[in-house]
């Protein structure tokens, strides 16, 4: 699987850190997501899933 | 560049003096509506003497969503707001920096858990004196739960503690002050914007008592003031107060504006959507059932995942979006869909049309849940025309918030209340005379204790 992160939609709700802070980094400076792994361990799907789906920005994809 | 490229769509009021003026005040809805039937992605319609583009379809909302404030600004786009946050009160912030603060301060992941808490309290209270059976009008049930929970989650429990059903009555009357004839004056001299006038007066006047009896009280430790307290404290260096209380209820209007109205409208179309759909109505129940088994707290579930109810409630967001059009102004000349739209020209992309457009979403009229759950997620799948909180940097910066407390207002009401229509199905309808949409009275249901 591979995330998607677009920092022109991301409003630094810092959200997906909770769910997933190994594939989920923050810029504090830009004040939004940095990815830390774009194609994350398949153990990793269910809470990357979640990230994706709760993002309050809609700014995260998961592609298969 | 002329603008006359961009089709215009007819008008049920020919001729008017202010072009479709009219048929947003009438039936916005069908307005929308008619400029994608007949338009396309991009259409035109008048307002006095302004011309409004408005887009829809994945490719035209993402230009208009994805545009820079500096491109397509909100700034002069809702006139209709001015009176009621207060002529001449000036915040020393754009709208932008305002949702910035909130978002920093009262929205903050970290703060979720304690809004839970407070929200699950409030709605008990406004349950306590049900009973075992009885009948409710859900707007004025639900808008006065959300003037508690937004007044005491934004500013703080002590003022929240001040409010009581006049405060809601009186703040609904601001809403219902939103007449679109502001487009051409705001000031006009019509009955609901006299209403909207006096009803603004009353709630300076409220605060006005509160504030007195603040001063009169003297200070209280760091840990129990709100935020009418910091502002109170601001002093002119000759000592006199920064901020006049027409000035504090400004601020105040203004941060409870956005989650106060969308809240509650979303809140009673969930449970009228819920009554029409019985066998959802049963599957949302049984979920909750399951979950508090157990006897865990609402306060920590709404902030988790339950995912038959969140399906219900996108649903229910889907289908009737508590804003139906979003304004922007052009700041210079920007392209969407294909036509060029110059400088000074007013902007709209619409929730209500674009969340319904039959491509995107099968049986887009259809009540349907099931679009959210894997695979189909719908939503994500279309996150340009899935637009209820609407998209881009100005997505709503509450709607994590609004979502928890949804989860948190139908966990306490399905857990312990069964409820049936009390006016046939199709009577419940929205008055869309107004710019702020909501439920058009009567809109009442029973409520009856479940047995356990």
């Amino acid at each position: 699987m591979r995330v998607e992160a677009d920092t022109g939609l991301c409003q630094g709700h810092q959200m997906c850190q909770g769910e997933a802070p190994s594939v989920f980094g923050f810029d504090a400076a830009t004040d939004v997501v940095v990815l830390l792994e774009e194609e994350p361990d398949e153990s990793l799907r269910d809470a990357v899933a979640t990230a994706v789906k709760y993002c309050p920005a809609m700014a995260l994809t998961l592609h298969d | 560049m002329s603008l006359t490229r961009i089709p215009e769509v007819s008008s049920e009021f020919p001729g008017h003096e202010h072009g479709h003026l009219e048929d947003l005040r009438h039936d916005p809805v069908g307005l929308l509506h008619r400029v994608r039937e007949e338009c396309g992605d991009v259409g035109r319609f008048r307002l006095g003497d302004r011309d409004v583009v408005l887009v829809s379809g994945a490719e035209a909302n993402e230009s208009f969503f994805r545009a820079p404030d500096s491109v397509l600004d909100q700034g002069e786009a809702y006139p209709f707001m001015t009176p009621i946050f207060g002529k001449g009160v000036v915040f020393d912030a754009t709208p932008e920096q305002r949702q910035e603060m909130l978002k920093n301060q009262a929205l903050r992941g970290d703060m979720m858990r304690g809004h839970a808490t407070t929200i699950e309290a409030e709605i008990n209270r406004m349950v306590a004196g049900w009973g075992e059976e009885g009948e409710i009008d859900l707007l004025d049930f639900f808008a006065e739960l959300t003037i508690y929970t937004t007044s005491s989650c934004l500013i703080g429990k002590p003022f929240r503690e001040e409010l009581d059903a006049s405060f809601a009555q009186h703040y609904h009357d601001l809403e219902r002050g939103t007449d679109a004839i502001a487009y051409v004056d705001p000031y006009a001299d019509i009955e609901s914007f006299r209403i909207r006038d006096a009803a603004r007066e009353r709630l300076v006047a409220l605060v006005q008592e509160i504030i007195d009896k603040r001063v009169a009280r003297g200070t209280v430790p760091r840990e129990e003031r709100d935020l009418l307290d910091v502002l109170i404290s601001l002093t002119n260096p000759d000592g006199s107060a920064y901020y006049s209380a027409d000035v504090i209820t400004g601020i105040f209007i203004s941060m409870m504006f956005a989650g106060h109205h969308t809240s509650s409208g979303t809140a009673a179309w969930t449970l009228i959507e819920l009554l029409r759909n019985p066998s959802i109505m049963a599957s949302v129940v049984a979920e909750l059932d399951d979950l508090y088994a157990d006897g865990s707290e609402v306060s920590f579930q709404a902030l988790r995942s339950i995912p038959q109810l969140e399906a219900a409630l996108k649903e229910t967001l889907r289908l009737h979006p508590p804003l139906v059009l979003l304004l922007r102004v052009a700041q210079e000349e920007v392209e969407l869909g294909g036509f060029a739209v110059p400088a000074g020209t007013m902007v709209g992309a619409t929730p209500r049309v674009s969340n319904r457009i039959a491509a995107d979403f099968p049986a887009p009229d259809r009540f349907d849940p099931g679009r959210y759950i894997d695979p189909r997620q719908e939503d994500l799948q279309n996150r340009w025309t899935w637009i209820p909180f609407g998209a881009g940097k100005h997505r709503c910066v509450g709607n994590a918030f609004a979502m928890m407390q949804l989860k948190a207002i139908f966990s306490v009401i399905l857990r312990d209340y069964t409820f049936e229509m009390a006016q046939p199905a199709e009577s419940y309808r929205d008055d869309t005379s107004k710019m702020v949409i909501q439920l058009e009275q009567p809109c009442r249901v029973r409520y009856r204790r479940r047995v356990r």
